[in-house]
């Protein structure tokens, strides 16, 4: 039998696959892609303002000792207008909120505005996605907390509604912290 | 009551199957015991039963009976006949009895048909059927009951998925299933004859028409599948990696393989072991497949009813019988005596060397589908695609190709290098002359120049066992190879052209807008709204006309469905002789345009002609090796008459 090891072979690597997908199977169905960027610094980057009357963004700006918000949205994207009313709400709470407008238009993020109000401090605008991918952001709308030094704190995966509103401002006190 | 006989139908099929599973091991044990005659019937009586269960769910859907659950979770009165009836297969239950229907036909006729084996080998292979038809007909009355009925009928049906609305989807799950449930009985005679010690030239010729056939139906799905995915989901591509896809090409790979080395063992009663081992191993890769996309262990852009109880139950399944089948081998494999033997430059050689190739290219994409679940399990998210799967695959595609062009010149047994060199040096030199010709004309990649050389060596080695035969002598299985390994250039051809040579274009265009992609020239004459029977749409009208010639009409759409309420991109197509015009219409943008987005994709189309090509030398081989079947049997039965005459 000894001889023959190798015959084993084709049930060990299927003994293999057996556990790999029991575990799969036994694992919660998680799919939001968490951004590893959590609890590190923003990456360096400087933004051009989206359009002309709000200026842009750069990581300086987020070091400036205020904790804010960075809402990664854009003018095409529908649960955008759904959190435009909730952002609002935040801001009138006192909470400062800047933009990186993912691949969108200057003609367009204006009209956005226009529409929907107007929360953002700052809005840069992001063309080709490369600071939404190197803060680790997989989709928009997403909303990062980050602290007065510079650092993500936290990350909303999807549109902000009316019952995050609480929590964000209460990660915000505590960044501030 | 039709619901109820459909129920009645399955599980007295199902009693059957555990009859049949007895009756076939008691008389393994037992040659001439009580039960020796009892499982051929019960194979034929529970093909019959499964069949009629089927019939019943079909006249279900036919009616759109809403007071049975299935149909008013996947049908609607509104929708045309033959989408009615496809509905029966195209959701889990329905089609995990379309599965077992399938099986237990396949198991049914070699019952009644199959007289060459050993009779103890045949009562093997019959309790394995049984035994793996058992497990899915628990998995089906317990699980999974498609005739379950509503405590209250429901006022009108759920519909079906709108993307599924479409003829050729309708009948690719099926033809998928036909391919695998075939592949059932290789795995069933490949037991049969590993428990029962008769791996025997006689075996490989029982086996060999069922994997032919379940290979035919599993290149049939898959080159249907892959057109479906190209033209309905709109985004120009043809084949994607993604986990149903590989879920489907894996067990065609081990049938591949299967059906090379079953021939080496019906000729040349070598590589026994390597057989049963690929039996085996072809079944099993089915199984997992259906496994992978119906557990939702990993994600996929295909949608199914997903669902993780089902995903333990048919894990289990799995376990018990693939788990079991290689302990089997294992213990087993090593008494199995040893083949003839054959050198390294022979028809064997050859067939041994792809068998691996092919083995390694399975190894390529079963590593590629898992790997997202191994990272997962620590923590890390990754998707595997195009950028592993192409170069990884081609080192061991290349290799194959280059001796699947000059391996079939080869003899039996013994060969010298000698009588192939030349052929072979030709056929180099053609590789490196057209490679080189596509490297300085075009700025295609490597892999699509390595494949347009392959591709058009391969076209021209795969007719080279025709040449100086009397092509009206020359067996029918000889052209069914020719033909199949002709396909297989035909296909790479397209693929690697379709890499190399296609262009496209985005446009945000008004009415009247002009548009140029390659050689064609776009007109939008405008957009409209349309109306179908459950979708609106609104439609764009393309005047598309080739370097200057007569304008073709094409109408992409984007459609809205109402039931369930769900938009879709419907592609409009023109078909050339040397490649396809592709046009999807996108959104609208605010100031009255309208996104266009447009392909010229010179020779794709030859992908899905090489894949036809491919299945219809597996066809040409098939009713080749049954017309000799018939013949030898028909010599035998003579031989043995007058044998007896002279006797007398």
């Amino acid at each position: 039998m000894i001889r023959r090891w190798y015959l084993w072979l084709p049930l060990a690597a299927f003994l293999g696959f057996v556990a790999l997908v029991t575990s799969g199977l036994m694992r919660p169905m998680d799919r939001e892609v968490v951004s590893r960027m959590v609890g590190k610094p923003v990456p360096e980057f400087v933004l051009k303002p989206s359009i002309p009357d709000v200026p842009g963004l750069s990581s300086a700006d987020l070091k400036d000792g205020k904790p804010k918000l960075m809402n990664v949205w854009a003018s095409w994207c529908l649960p955008c207008i759904a959190e435009a009313l909730h952002l609002e709400t935040l801001k009138a709470n006192g909470a400062e909120i800047v933009g990186v407008a993912i691949r969108d238009k200057p003609e367009d993020v204006a009209g956005f505005l226009a529409q929907n109000g107007n929360p953002y401090s700052r809005i840069g605008a992001d063309d080709l996605s490369v600071v939404q991918l190197e803060i680790g952001s997989s989709g928009v709308p997403e909303t990062f907390v980050v602290d007065g030094n510079g650092i993500i704190t936290y990350q909303h995966i999807g549109d902000v509604r009316a019952e995050h509103v609480p929590m964000l401002l209460e990660k915000l006190k505590e960044a501030a912290q | 009551m039709i619901a109820e006989l459909g129920l009645a139908a399955l599980w007295l099929a199902a009693a059957l199957a555990g009859l049949q599973l007895i009756a076939g091991v008691m008389s393994v044990r037992q040659p001439d015991g009580p039960l020796a005659s009892l499982a051929r019937p019960a194979a034929v009586i529970q093909g019959v039963l499964a069949g009629f269960a089927f019939v019943m769910l079909l006249w279900l859907f036919a009616q759109t009976d809403l007071s049975v659950k299935l149909v008013a979770a996947n049908s609607h009165s509104a929708k045309p006949m033959i989408f009615k009836l496809s509905g029966a297969w195209g959701n889990h239950e329905g089609s995990m009895l379309l599965w077992i229907t399938v099986m237990a036909l396949a198991g049914g006729m070699i019952g009644f048909l199959e007289r060459r084996l050993p009779e103890v080998t045949m009562q093997a292979t019959l309790a394995t059927q049984a035994f793996v038809g058992l497990g899915f007909y628990a998995f089906l009355l317990l699980s999974s009951n498609p005739f379950e009925r509503l405590p209250t009928p429901a006022a009108e049906g759920q519909g079906l998925n709108p993307l599924l609305q479409d003829i050729g989807l309708a009948f690719h799950p099926p033809t998928l299933y036909f391919g695998y449930v075939g592949l059932s009985v290789a795995f069933s005679f490949a037991l049969g004859a590993l428990l029962t010690r008769q791996v025997t030239p006689d075996f490989a010729r029982a086996m060999r028409p069922w994997v032919l056939g379940a290979w035919i139906f599993l290149t049939l799905g898959i080159t249907a599948g892959s057109y479906w995915a190209y033209y309905e989901l709109g985004w120009g591509g043809w084949w994607f990696w993604d986990p149903v896809e590989n879920a489907s090409l894996m067990p065609w790979l081990a049938a591949t393989a299967l059906l090379h080395s079953v021939s080496v063992l019906a000729a040349r009663d070598a590589l026994r072991a390597w057989t049963i081992m690929l039996g085996v191993v072809a079944f099993s890769m089915s199984m997992m497949g259906t496994f992978l996309v119906r557990s939702g262990v990993l994600t996929s852009v295909h949608a199914f009813a997903i669902d993780p109880e089902r995903g333990a139950f048919i894990l289990v399944l799995l376990a018990i019988y693939i788990g079991g089948a290689l302990t089997i081998f294992a213990l087993r494999a090593g008494t199995v005596q040893e083949g003839e033997r054959f050198t390294a430059t022979s028809r064997e050689g050859a067939l041994v060397f792809n068998n691996v190739m092919l083995s390694a290219i399975l190894a390529v994409v079963l590593v590629g589908t898992l790997y997202p679940l191994l990272t997962e399990a620590f923590g890390v998210q990754v998707s595997v695609g195009p950028p592993y799967f192409n170069p990884v695959g081609a080192i061991f595609t290349l290799p194959m190709l280059a001796v699947m062009a000059v391996g079939p010149l080869l003899r039996w047994r013994k060969d010298g290098a000698k009588r192939v060199s030349k052929p072979a040096v030709l056929l180099a030199i053609w590789v490196v002359t057209v490679g080189a010709l596509v490297a300085f004309l075009s700025n295609a990649n490597v892999l699509a120049t390595l494949g347009l050389a392959f591709a058009a060596a391969l076209a021209i080695g795969s007719l080279l066992p025709l040449r100086g035969r009397n092509l009206l002598r020359t067996p029918l299985a000889t052209w069914g190879m020719v033909t199949a390994h002709f396909g297989i250039a035909v296909a790479l051809f397209g693929m690697a052209s379709e890499s190399a040579f296609s262009v496209e274009k985005l446009v945000a265009a008004r009415a009247g807008d002009v548009t140029e992609v390659g050689p064609w020239r776009i007109t939008l004459d405008g957009v409209e709204p349309v109306a179908g029977p459950n979708w609106t749409a609104l439609q764009a009208d393309l005047q598309a006309s080739y370097k200057g010639g007569a304008p073709i009409a094409l109408q992409p759409q984007s459609r809205t469905f109402w039931s369930p309420e769900r938009e879709t991109a419907e592609s409009a197509l023109a078909t050339r002789w040397n490649g396809q015009l592709y046009a999807v219409m996108g959104s609208g943008i605010e100031d009255g345009r309208r996104q266009l987005r447009l392909w010229w994709k010179p020779f794709v189309p030859m992908i899905w002609l090489g894949g036809i090509l491919v299945a219809l030398g597996g066809l040409l081989a098939l009713i080749g090796r049954l017309a000799a079947d018939l013949k030898r049997h028909y010599v035998r039965r003579r031989l043995a008459e007058r044998r007896e005459d002279s006797q007398t």
